[in-house]
């Protein structure tokens, strides 16, 4: 496996995911902030956390990189297509399994079922995200189509 | 629900936006997430359409209301004939430790009901209208989470421990209260998901102990020691909350289109920053002690002023940029059927000189406070001198910003003459230099020979507007306020006597000037402030600057508060509300009256700036 390769395509197509999710934010589609979200994590001052979280996002984004890798090294060949159609099946399940138990891996996040308590303040994201604008479903699929294909069409298997 | 007047409302805010809050118990007045923002609810300027929050007695009831003691954090008590009810309002505002410690929403207004007395059914009615009523949005009922308003990319969270429901585009609900139980309702605005909802209960109460606490702690730097203490904190906290924290800039009003006239068109949006304003609004937070506050809005003059160096507009908003273009809302009937709404100011296009020296003036105090510049701001002020030089003869739209018709006006051409003695001073005390002195110094005397020859009308005894003409101008007292004439002076006397006697409403009220008072206009707040400054400054009796000043204090609302204009008739306030730039007014006054009773100079501003000129001149 070229190592290289996974950590400099896996880096730019985190950075090009983050930046489809916050140019999405900013063109009105979702009010879903990942950064923000990660960030509140590890503390409640919403400046730091969107710092902490755009760090995590990347570390993160750059680990998954290394799935995709996995999966082109099983396939034999990379290519920008099979790397969309892993980024459609990740995107898949941080909507459908991802989003739904945030509740219980974030300690600052509610619960639908449970409302807000002294520890867990922020609004849960309810099924695929749609308690963040009916949109967040279409540009987390859109960012992380774009994130696979990035990493299938530049990552190189030797 | 009872319609309310002007004087009805009181404001919360936190320093990014701001709400008005009827006697009445209802939040008619509310843009989010920043002053210029479209409404969320629009009562104010149209009952039916505009979109309001009430909470309220179900039956009939009187209310008393107050800010909670140097806070603006607003309590109303509701009594009904079978017991009382206090609802505490505040739009939460947070130190930096806090900021930091809590997880807190992006804006928030918090309303604790508790009932005090007896047994009162309490009615709620959440109708909200976004975008100037014009936004399409959902209501989602999301159980304990609250009700979501969804407007796509933005939403609104509406939570509280009434039984609530959605009843088509609004949420209602009735619900009895015993002596000692409370209600609490909070209402936040997220454009990032996901948004915080904190628990009702401690966090509506715990964020109005906050928000008073910081209020207190931020009103308690003020050095104003006198016996108007209550008006001038009033009037400080004001000020304070229409800062828009993130640049320093201050808004000239929190509203658009409430009228200058009533049932007539002179309906501005004043949600914007004027230049004009910045040196008055110095002299008063300097004057207070709130040298942060002054140092900021400074930093907002010089910052914005770079982007159109060296031409500056007359208007921009918190960050310096131009406003939209204004433009008519159609939909709204207005305030008391006062068309049009406007939002935007199409005076941000005008000419006004006067702007040049306020941003020089207000630098100058900056600077007299302690500060400094850097290089690029000196020559940035050097260039403000030039363009005064080039062009302070032309006609321009001057301070009360008639639209059309360009004059030379007096006002203007002595703020030009304030514009270069200020930069003569910089240079004079190191601040300003490769300047050109000359030229600064020729063009200042010009001016005063202009003024003095052609603006003084030797059959009214008094100076005037427009040279060469007999129309009298309330901002002629301005020559006194900034040093081009003594206030004890024969000509400056007389020249307050005529404008008392041509422009008075009454013994304490004047009108601008007597083309707009024909218009029907209200007087001007600033106007009477300004007269009892200048009495204060020494141009009448100490016993008569405070029968005007304290007669002007009568005519605030009961929470302290003025518009810009007040109805001679009806003592009404009319226009915009409440108005910074009349409570700036009373700040100064308040402050000269109390050194005049201190037996401090109240001429130090111009001792200074003649012994600048003195040095420059030798």
């Amino acid at each position: 496996m070229s190592v290289a390769s996974w950590l400099l395509w896996g880096f730019v197509g985190t950075v090009i995911l983050t930046t489809i999710m916050a140019g999405s934010q900013t063109l009105g589609l979702t009010r879903m902030n990942i950064p923000y979200l990660l960030g509140t994590m590890f503390t409640a001052n919403r400046d730091r956390a969107k710092v902490i979280g755009v760090g995590m996002h990347l570390v993160l984004g750059s680990l998954f990189a290394l799935l995709y890798a996995a999966a082109f090294h099983a396939w034999g060949a990379a290519g920008w297509w099979r790397g969309a159609l892993i980024g459609l099946v990740h995107s898949a399940f941080v909507l459908v399994v991802g989003m739904p138990i945030m509740p219980g891996i974030h300690p600052r996040m509610a619960s639908e079922y449970q409302g807000p308590t002294a520890t867990r303040q922020l609004e849960p994201p309810g099924p695929l995200a749609l308690h963040y604008g009916v949109q967040t479903p279409v540009s987390v699929v859109l960012a992380h189509v774009v994130y696979g294909a990035v990493l299938g069409g530049f990552y190189r298997l030797a | 629900m009872q319609e309310a007047s002007i004087r009805d409302y009181a404001i919360i805010g936190d320093c990014r936006s701001a709400a008005l809050v009827s006697r009445f118990g209802s939040i008619d007045w509310l843009c989010w997430p920043r002053f210029d923002s479209s409404s969320l609810f629009a009562a104010l300027l149209d009952p039916i359409r505009g979109g309001r929050w009430s909470i309220a007695p179900a039956e009939p009831f009187r209310s008393q209301r107050r800010y909670l003691p140097n806070t603006n954090v607003l309590e109303t008590a509701f009594e009904t004939d079978t017991g009382t009810i206090r609802i505490v309002d505040a739009i939460p505002i947070a130190s930096e430790e806090q900021t930091f410690r809590l997880l807190l929403p992006e804006h928030e207004v918090v309303r604790l009901v508790v009932c005090t007395r007896g047994e009162v059914e309490v009615e709620t009615h959440f109708a909200p209208r976004p975008g100037y009523a014009m936004k399409r949005f959902a209501l989602r009922d999301r159980g304990k989470l609250g009700f979501w308003v969804d407007m796509g990319s933005k939403c609104i969270i509406f939570r509280s421990d009434a039984a609530l429901s959605i009843h088509a585009d609004s949420i209602a609900g009735r619900q009895r209260l015993r002596g000692g139980e409370a209600l609490r309702f909070s209402m936040s605005f997220s454009s990032d998901a996901p948004a915080p909802l904190p628990p009702l209960d401690p966090w509506v109460r715990d964020s109005i102990e906050r928000s008073g606490a910081w209020w207190e702690q931020w009103i308690g730097r003020a050095k104003y020691e006198g016996r108007h203490r209550d008006a001038v904190l009033r009037s400080a906290l004001l000020l304070k909350l229409l800062t828009y924290a993130p640049s320093g800039a201050i808004v000239a009003a929190p509203t658009t289109s409430l009228p200058e006239r009533l049932g007539g068109p002179l309906n501005w949006d004043y949600r914007y920053c004027w230049l004009r304003d910045a040196s008055f609004t110095a002299r008063a937070l300097f004057g207070l002690g709130h040298a942060e506050e002054a140092s900021a809005l400074v930093g907002w003059l010089i910052h914005t002023t770079r982007l159109t160096r060296p031409e500056l507009r007359t208007l921009y908003d918190v960050f310096g940029n131009s406003p939209k273009p204004e433009r008519v809302l159609p939909h709204l009937r207005g305030y008391r059927d006062s068309r049009p709404v406007r939002v935007g100011n199409a005076a941000q296009c005008q000419i006004q000189l006067d702007v040049y020296g306020e941003v020089i003036e207000a630098s100058v105090r900056f600077i007299r406070a302690g500060g400094s510049f850097d290089s690029e701001t000196a020559a940035l002020l050097k260039d403000l001198g030039v363009y005064i030089c080039k062009h302070w003869k032309d006609p321009d739209n001057g301070i009360w910003e008639p639209r059309g018709i360009r004059l030379p006006h007096t006002h203007s051409r002595l703020l030009c003459w304030v514009g270069l003695e200020g930069l003569l001073e910089l240079h004079w005390k190191g601040h300003l230099r490769r300047a050109p002195l000359e030229l600064f110094k020729q063009t200042r005397d010009a001016i005063r020979r202009e003024i003095e020859l052609h603006s003084w009308n030797d059959r009214l005894q008094s100076y005037v507007r427009i040279p060469e003409t007999e129309e009298l101008d309330s901002s002629l007292l301005a020559l006194a306020l900034y040093g081009f004439e003594a206030p004890s002076s024969p000509r400056m006397r007389s020249t307050f006597d005529r404008i008392r006697e041509r422009l008075g409403a009454d013994d304490w009220l004047f009108y601008r000037n007597r083309a707009l008072a024909a218009e029907g206009d209200g007087a001007f707040g600033i106007c009477s402030f300004w007269a009892a400054h200048y009495l204060a400054q020494g141009g009448g009796p100490l016993s008569e600057a405070r029968d005007l000043f304290e007669a002007m204090l009568g005519l605030a609302n009961d929470v302290g508060l003025f518009a810009e204009e007040i109805d001679p008739r009806s003592g009404c306030p009319l226009g915009n509300f409440p108005q910074g730039f009349t409570h700036v007014g009373l700040i100064n006054a308040a402050l000269s009256l109390h050194e005049r009773e201190q037996g401090v100079s109240v001429t130090d501003d111009r001792a200074s700036r003649s012994d600048a000129a003195l040095e420059i001149r030798g």
